[in-house]
């Protein structure tokens, strides 16, 4: 062997394996993968994933299982890590208090368009309102997409965070829950609502209640609705009923355009 | 003439987040092994390892599927390296207080094979420093890492035969400073 050729097998002797953790740390770093945790939900444990760009998803426990379950049905792959990190933990604390997303980041990179208007208006009904389905459709716009925006609610990645919950059957009655309609019915309790009591009164053909003294309608459970005293509580069946009344729509809750 | 590359390559353009962690896995070693010789030590050759692939993924988002189709992706990886290499070894420069770190390039070796093989790495390093950049690149790609000259062109700029005479002249030096060592 010529000296020349030792030096060449020499050098190609300098490979190294890349370490381990390489992939992992890449791929988090893409957001490619996900972490996740256990957190204390309203109405018991979650799982909950995020990446870089914010939370990826919100699941309760017992809609899954053991982690591995999770793991398996999560669309990315997922580790799992003790806390959450200190960037998310605080905001997802407040979220989880007040009902209300505030500034919790949620990664909707890869939602549609029309999707992300539909989580986007669900996450502004505050804790212990609900509006129709037909609300959000034509809040955003589009009066007619009302199954679309069942279809786009249904597939909400962080339910609970983004409150699809407080989305109901225009016909009055809670509807479907991707978990399950209990839990949506749990869920409206843990913030004061009855359900029983919200369905009774829709069965009644009440969808919408006035004042006598300001001339407005709004939702039954519009914060300004609840304000209202019997005495001077009107009820419709409809917003024309509510118009030919010569009633205004409240301003905070929209019942109508 | 398909090759597992060219095959990859076409997968990244159709399913890029898919094929993306094979991407790492094909190249992760070659990636590390060339920027072993081009950085201080192990932790700042893996630093420099993950950030070039997450540029990479970075990059390919802002591609479509065409111009993906049409990478050179193992040149085009390493072009992405060396750019870091070199931005590293400027900012040591500039900032030399923070090169005072242990210049081994691995604490972490326990058996007596793996240190002989530690040992090897820096007497060769300390050769490598010796030569000019561009024959220090066109040896370590060439023949550390085991680019083909073309592809070693392609990622640093320079034409083919020119690559081929500094990887010529780098082997020539190295050969001198061996024979220097054992008089």
């Amino acid at each position: 062997m010529t000296e020349h050729t030792t030096i060449e097998t020499r050098l190609a002797a300098l490979t190294r394996s890349a370490p381990e953790g390489v992939l992992d740390t890449v791929m988090r770093k893409t957001d490619l993968a996900d972490e996740y945790t256990v957190i204390d939900g309203p109405t018991g444990p979650a799982y909950v994933a995020w990446n870089g760009r914010g939370i990826t998803a919100f699941v309760p426990t017992e809609a899954v299982g053991s982690r591995d379950d999770f793991e398996s049905r999560h669309p990315r792959q997922a580790s799992f890590v003790d806390t959450p990190p200190d960037r998310l933990a605080k905001h997802l604390d407040h979220t989880i208090e007040t009902g209300r997303l505030g500034s919790l980041p949620v990664d909707l990179s890869s939602i549609g368009e029309f999707q992300r208007m539909v989580l986007e208006k669900c996450s502004e009904i505050p804790p212990g309102e609900i509006r129709p389905y037909g609300w959000i459709a034509r809040e955003i716009g589009n009066p007619g997409a009302v199954r679309a925006v069942g279809t786009a609610l249904g597939r909400n990645p962080v339910p609970v965070l983004i409150p699809c919950h407080r989305v109901v059957r225009t016909d009055g009655r809670i509807g479907n829950y991707a978990y399950g309609t209990p839990m949506k019915r749990s869920l409206l309790e843990h913030e004061g609502l009855d359900p029983e009591a919200i369905e009774a009164q829709a069965r009644h053909g009440i969808h919408l209640v006035g004042s006598d003294t300001t001339g407005i309608y709004c939702y039954p459970t519009c914060r300004h609705a609840k304000r209202i005293t019997d005495a001077h509580r009107v009820e419709f069946r409809s917003e024309t009923a509510a118009e030919d009344a010569d009633y205004r729509p409240c301003k905070a809750c929209r019942p109508a355009a | 003439m398909t090759t597992d590359l060219d095959r990859l390559t076409n997968r990244l353009a159709v399913d890029r987040d898919g094929a993306f962690p094979d991407l790492v896995t094909t190249l992760q070693d070659g990636v590390f092994s060339g920027v072993l010789q081009f950085t201080r030590n192990r932790q700042d050759a893996e630093d420099v390892t993950q950030e070039t692939f997450v540029r990479v993924y970075r990059a390919l988002g802002g591609y479509d599927e065409d111009r993906i189709r049409e990478l050179q992706l193992r040149p085009w990886v390493w072009t992405i390296a060396l750019n870091l290499c070199r931005n590293r070894a400027r900012t040591i420069k500039r900032h030399p207080e923070t090169a005072l770190v242990d210049d081994r390039l691995d604490h972490t070796t326990d058996t007596a094979e793996e240190a002989a093989a530690n040992a090897d790495l820096l007497v060769w390093r300390r050769r490598l420093a010796g030569l000019t950049g561009p024959q220090r690149t066109a040896v370590v790609l060439h023949h550390v890492v085991g680019l083909p000259y073309t592809e070693i062109a392609e990622s640093t700029g320079r034409s083919e035969s020119t690559t081929r005479s500094d990887a010529r002249r780098g082997l020539a030096g190295l050969r001198t400073m061996i024979e220097e060592e054992t008089p």
